[in-house]
């Protein structure tokens, strides 16, 4: 056997990296314009992070969903009317399993095989290198576009706290079972949803609960009366109506010592959770400062107190890692924050998409399958049209970055993806026009 | 309106229901896009379980007729076939009958069909209303002041049906139909660009020759004629004629893989 990889031209078809809610829709999608589409994922089966057997899968038992069933599911496959208005990350995964049977994406789909480089191979086609997971051989295959949806929830970032601890300390992309916390003091950093449902969870069964935030955030109730509450917040309204009556119906939650949110409801993504203030009110729930140290047994806040919990619980959060492709083709800074029109064409290759990689105050998998619409027809547009491609690509670079990103607001590491949910649409929307008025 | 922004489905989406869904599934499954049936006004699934549901099960189709809930605006009767569709294991083929067909029409919009028959559609509905009233004026009047719409053999069925056979069928079929009908509201671009069959009888006294027409150049192409059939052409005499002729279709425009 030779050991130089073969190299397989595979023409006009379109490479999906993950098979993960983003991946599933861009498939779907790619393959309703006509496209052929090879999708790799590294896992033995659909779902990405809501597939709670991977294991990078961020999951845990009790995770539910934080927005209501119709500003979660697929715009053109909707979720069984009958299901609960925030379904169990169980059914989120039954769905994705059903949609991919539905549309038969399971034949265009090669498991176990994890892309891990993908290099311009000139004329906007790419060499895309792929390894068997169980070990072996790689290959090499050429593709006319390549669109990434390998997900931005499973490389965890941890704090860094200096000195050391006597105790436990876990990620919580570790933390899967209540069982864990039962009869221990605990200590969860972190003010995201994550954080937020783990502290609920270690109310309910761990013997002493603190709560370490940072920054302040604004808190959403799941239900205002009878309704979830995402459904009366998507009321059709102008943006300050909007913002106003997401701060009426916030919980203010400094009187338990919270920090106040620094920034307007609507610019960063909502902490939706009814039961922290619920535990808070019970005393279940201890919120403290910044972490400053570790030092044995306890550790210091920033306030000067010293608390011993045995175990901590960082739910700080995860970030987008593009290990197979060169910084520069993403236009990937320092901080490892790609630069993507709309969060997903990138700027300098024209077949080189990316699909799920943003943060919307909604369900993302609406926001992934319009991304997906708009890279097959973008795609569809530049092989039939290219002087109409042309144009509307010029047209887009005009486009106002705020019109469209919330990145210039809540300026930390964690939250340049973050998007409006209805802004981004609408961004969205007028591309979609644009490229079809050019027809 | 906007296809991205949806904030009627958003804020007040349709709540659940009960929906009756009649099925016969062909002996061994051959890979075939299940079948989806949706009747219209003044009939049920039952019109379709008649003959059309176990003849396309013979042929291969596993074959599907849903009820829409009774009482439901279009919104909500698209809802329930979008419903229904999604339930299934395969993508569907959307088939609608009558007014049907304008339920079909508008859940093309929210479902990626892999094919889509309308038959003797009612899209627009004040040419349906001044058929009705050419070919059967004392039965339609009362409806435009909210009462019944009572239906003639003669109106709904072509001369071959046996006298009792009609007579037994319109036994059944009854309307009151509702104000919406009437509006003419723009019809959806169906999502995924489904192939669309239009399907009807020049003698259809519900549905003028010229709404077949204009149905088919809708959806790009010219109607499929059945002549001497009635509006109801799965209870004809000649029923296998049509069905026959739509799964032919189907056959053309979706080939069996292998």
């Amino acid at each position: 056997m030779q050991d130089s990889p073969d190299l397989g031209d595979r023409g006009d078809a379109v490479c999906v990296v993950g098979a993960g809610a983003s991946g599933l829709t861009a498939l779907k999608n790619l393959r309703e314009l006509g496209f052929a589409v090879d999708c790799y994922e590294r896992e033995t089966s659909v779902g990405g992070a809501w597939n709670w057997r991977h294991d990078r899968s961020p999951v845990y038992a009790g995770a539910h969903l934080i927005s209501s069933r119709p500003l979660t599911e697929f715009p053109d496959f909707p979720m069984p009317d009958t299901w609960p208005d925030y379904p169990h990350h169980s059914q989120m995964l039954e769905y994705l399993e059903r949609y991919a049977k539905h549309f038969g994406l399971g034949e265009h789909i090669w498991y176990g095989m994890e892309v891990t480089s993908i290099v311009p191979a000139g004329e906007g086609r790419w060499d895309v290198t792929i390894k068997s997971t169980g070990g072996g051989t790689s290959r090499v295959q050429r593709y006319a576009a390549v669109v990434i949806a390998n997900g931005h929830n499973w490389a965890p970032v941890t704090p860094e706290i200096p000195g050391d601890f006597a105790g436990q300390v876990i990620h919580a992309s570790a933390y899967k079972e209540p069982s864990r916390l039962r009869n221990r003091r605990v200590l969860v950093i972190g003010g995201g949803n994550t954080g937020c449902d783990i502290a609920v969870e270690a109310a309910q069964h761990a013997t002493r609960v603190w709560h370490s935030t940072r920054r302040g955030y604004w808190h959403f109730p799941k239900y205002l009366g009878n309704r979830p509450a995402d459904q009366v917040y998507h009321r059709r309204a102008p943006a300050w109506l909007r913002d106003r009556r997401l701060r009426r119906t916030a919980a203010d939650l400094t009187r338990w010592g919270v920090a106040a949110p620094d920034h307007a409801p609507l610019e960063s993504h909502p902490i939706v959770n009814g039961l922290l203030p619920h535990y808070l009110g019970h005393g279940r729930i201890e919120a403290v400062p910044d972490v400053t140290r570790y030092d044995g047994a306890s550790v210091e806040l920033a306030d000067g107190r010293r608390i011993e919990p045995e175990l901590v619980i960082t739910a700080t959060g995860y970030r987008p890692r593009f290990d197979f492709v060169a910084p520069e083709v993403l236009d990937i800074d320092a901080d490892g924050r790609p630069d993507l029109h709309l969060h997903a064409f990138a700027r300098k290759h024209p077949t080189l998409a990316v699909v799920g990689l943003v943060q919307p105050n909604a369900g993302l998998l609406p926001l992934a399958h319009w991304q997906s619409v708009a890279v097959a027809r973008w795609l569809r547009l530049r092989a039939t049209a290219p002087e109409k491609a042309a144009e509307v690509q010029k047209e887009e670079s005009q486009r106002p970055l705020a019109s469209w990103s919330r990145r210039k607001v809540v300026p930390t590491q964690r939250h340049w993806f973050e998007v409006d949910h209805v802004e981004y649409l609408k961004a969205v929307e007028s591309l979609l026009h644009r490229m079809e008025s050019s027809k | 309106m906007s296809e991205l922004l949806r904030f009627e489905d958003w804020s007040d989406p349709v709540p659940a229901a009960e929906r009756e869904v009649v099925s016969q599934l062909p002996d061994d499954d051959r890979g075939r896009p299940p079948l989806l049936f949706v009747p219209g006004l003044g009939h049920g699934a039952w019109a379709f379980a008649e003959h059309w549901i176990g003849h396309a099960a013979g042929r291969g189709f596993p074959a599907h007729a849903v009820n829409p809930r009774p009482g439901g605006d279009l919104r909500a009767q698209a809802h329930d076939v979008v419903q229904t569709a999604a339930s299934l294991p395969r993508q569907a083929v959307l088939i609608g009958h009558g007014t049907g067909s304008r339920v079909v029409a508008r859940a093309l919009g929210r479902y990626p069909a892999r094919a889509a028959v309308l038959i003797a559609p009612v899209l627009d509905g004040w040419a349906a209303l001044g058929a009705a009233l050419r070919s059967n004026p004392a039965g339609t009047v009362p409806a435009l002041f909210g009462g019944r719409l009572t239906f003639s053999g003669r109106q709904l069925f072509g001369p071959d049906l046996p006298a009792e056979e009609a007579a037994a069928h319109l036994e059944r079929i009854g309307a009151r139909p509702r104000a919406e009908l009437f509006s003419r509201d723009t019809l959806p671009e169906p999502v995924g660009g489904p192939p669309t069959l239009v399907v009807g009888s020049p003698d259809d006294r519900v549905v003028p020759r010229q709404a077949l027409d204009r149905a088919a150049a809708r959806y790009g192409g010219a109607p499929l004629l059945f002549p001497g059939m009635g509006h109801y052409l799965m209870l004809e005499t000649s029923w296998a004629e049509p069905i026959d002729a739509i799964l032919d279709w189907l056959d053309k425009e979706l080939p069996p893989a292998g």
